[in-house]
């Protein structure tokens, strides 16, 4: 087998505050991921779980330690990264077609090109007839699943995921959820999706990491040895289920507690 | 327009105590009459509106006519509107002292939108410019501030030495008060394209080049086009001050030539034909942004019509 895809040896990452002071985000994060593996990242507010994938996708640098992308070490944006942001990143002036193609274009694809792989992408992602339309005009599920076609067009060996689903409504959740699953099936792209949700974690990965209160960094990992194909709404019943929920819970509390303590002393003041 | 299509939302908010009845089935006769009597009691308000905008006028200017005829107002200092529209006719019939009217109007217009567009082109591209590379914002912003708080209205006086009593001066004029508008609004425009988009591009694979055209531009498109409206009148009065500052045509020049008679009804017959001419640019420009930004859910134009 070759090399982990992702690779974080002693990763610390810290930010100049706008008062002039130092902010650690993370500190000595070591993680390792594998081609073709789902993991999630789970941990409390504040934490640097997205840190962790601003350092994986170039975004940002690590101010020490060691980041590697399919054995390379991090300079920039490595090729065949996907990455599905929190809040909407859509470009609204687009339309879906060209929201999706926009990938494939920046690539050098010829504009019909890229429109037709846009159109089968769309297909794929169930918006099928909204070609057309721009993302002020669709709803928040929607407008995920044209960043779920914009990210999967390129074809990633590695899909950065986070929070992606937090703001939609509960139904619209585990459906995208299982969807996700069902296109990641098709690919070999690995996954790091960073959730603060510990059952959407569950249900979704092969592996948890649960990231300590910030600064950040690895406290424990777990297996989560669920049989695939997985339905996301049903799996959370199986007793396997409650029993990894209950083993990482009863870490994730005491870091929750922590976080929660400061944020409290921080706005006391 | 756009003034029909957010007029009828407001007056049905404003139509008070009718709650939604419950859902029903489609085709309902109840529903299908609850939506006629809203749609007639939205056209109501419309015609309201307009009625009282008509009555506004003639109060305005009846009350203007009246006191001026009875002498109450000295119509020598404040014109009587009779005779304003007595000398526009005049114009129009005969001709002004410097030639005939649309040639006074087409001379004004011509440095105006000479001037809109250097100064507009001007201003986007420095914004833009300034925008994406930081080092150069912050070497020049103290510079910038200062030439910006400066009246630089005063520099149509500089201009007419300069550049002489011809177009050079007007467009000169009205480009810097169109610059400075077109400019802050692209370089705040570009400041705030969400980071969150720039880097979702860059995940995507776009370069710098590409990120200027398809995110940066499109992004501050609407701050650039908002700034369009105010810098056209702008535009228009730079081309006037410049031919206050001395020139040999033009509605400026027709105005300050009345001035100088003591003739208020042309002072004001001008400004009416300025004021129409500011009238049909502007809804040029919302004809513009609209086709521009069909992207946006609620136009800059979609607000409280006036």
């Amino acid at each position: 087998m070759a090399g982990p895809a992702i690779e974080l040896r002693g990763v610390t990452k810290r930010f100049a505050t706008p008062k002039g002071g130092i902010y650690t985000a993370l500190h000595d994060l070591t993680m390792e991921v594998a081609p073709g593996e789902f993991c999630a990242v789970v941990g409390p507010t504040g934490c640097g779980k997205s840190t962790t994938l601003a350092l994986i996708s170039g975004l940002e640098r690590a101010s020490a330690g060691e980041v590697a992308v399919m054995g390379k070490p991090v300079d920039g944006i490595p090729d065949g990264i996907g990455y599905v942001f929190q809040t909407d990143a859509v470009f609204p002036w687009k339309t879906v077609l060209e929201n999706v193609a926009a990938g494939p274009r920046y690539h050098g694809a010829s504009t019909s090109n890229a429109r037709a792989r846009a159109r089968d992408w769309i297909v794929r992602v169930g918006l099928a007839g909204f070609e057309d339309r721009y993302p002020y005009q669709l709803s928040g599920g929607m407008r995920k699943r044209v960043s779920l076609a914009q990210s999967l067009i390129n074809g990633p060996r590695i899909l950065l995921m986070d929070e992606p689903f937090s703001a939609l409504d509960v139904q619209t959740r585990t459906l995208m959820e299982n969807e996700l699953l069902t296109l990641w099936s098709s690919t070999s792209a690995s996954v790091v999706f960073v959730t603060h949700d510990l059952e959407e974690a569950i249900a979704l990965a092969d592996r948890v990491f649960l990231l300590t209160a910030g600064p950040g960094t690895v406290k424990g990992t777990y297996e989560v040895d669920l049989p695939r194909p997985r339905n996301v709404a049903e799996i959370r019943f199986q007793p396997r289920f409650t029993e990894i929920y209950e083993a990482i819970w009863s870490q994730l509390r005491d870091e929750v507690l922590v976080s929660y303590e400061r944020q409290k002393h921080a706005a006391a003041g | 327009m756009s003034v029909r299509s957010t007029l009828p939302l407001a007056s049905v908010g404003a139509q008070g105590p009718h709650p939604d009845p419950p859902p029903r089935g489609e085709g309902n006769p109840v529903d299908a009459d609850l939506v006629a009597r809203r749609a007639r009691a939205v056209r109501r308000r419309r015609y309201m509106v307009y009625g009282l905008r008509v009555l506004f006028a003639v109060v305005w200017i009846g009350s203007w006519q009246v006191t001026t005829q009875l002498g109450w107002v000295d119509p020598f200092f404040f014109g009587m509107p009779s005779r304003i529209v007595a000398r526009l006719w005049e114009w129009v019939t005969q001709g002004t002292a410097l030639g005939p009217l649309w040639l006074q109007v087409a001379v004004t217009m011509e440095e105006t939108v000479l001037g809109f567009i250097v100064g507009g082109t001007l201003g986007v591209a420095v914004g833009i410019l300034l925008g994406r590379i930081h080092l150069l914002a912050e070497v020049l912003s103290p510079y910038i501030k200062a030439a910006n708080s400066i009246p630089r209205v005063v520099l149509g006086a500089l201009f007419a030495i300069s550049l002489g009593l011809d177009i050079k001066s007007k467009v000169a004029t009205a480009s810097i008060l169109v610059f400075f508008v077109v400019f802050f609004n692209a370089f705040q425009g570009v400041r705030e394209v969400d980071r969150n988009l720039i880097a979702n591009a860059r995940i995507l694979g776009a370069d710098e080049r590409r990120l200027t055209t398809e995110i940066i531009i499109p992004s501050a498109l609407s701050w650039i086009l908002a700034s369009l409206h105010i810098s056209f009148g702008l535009a228009l009065v730079g081309a006037v001050v410049g031919e206050l500052f001395g020139a040999t045509a033009g509605v400026g020049e027709l105005i300050y030539n009345a001035d100088h008679l003591f003739d208020a009804d042309g002072v004001f017959a001008g400004m009416l034909l300025l004021a129409a001419v500011a009238i049909v640019a502007e809804s040029l420009i919302t004809a513009l942004e609209n086709r521009l930004i069909k992207w946006r859910p609620n136009q800059v134009s979609g607000g409280i019509p006036i």
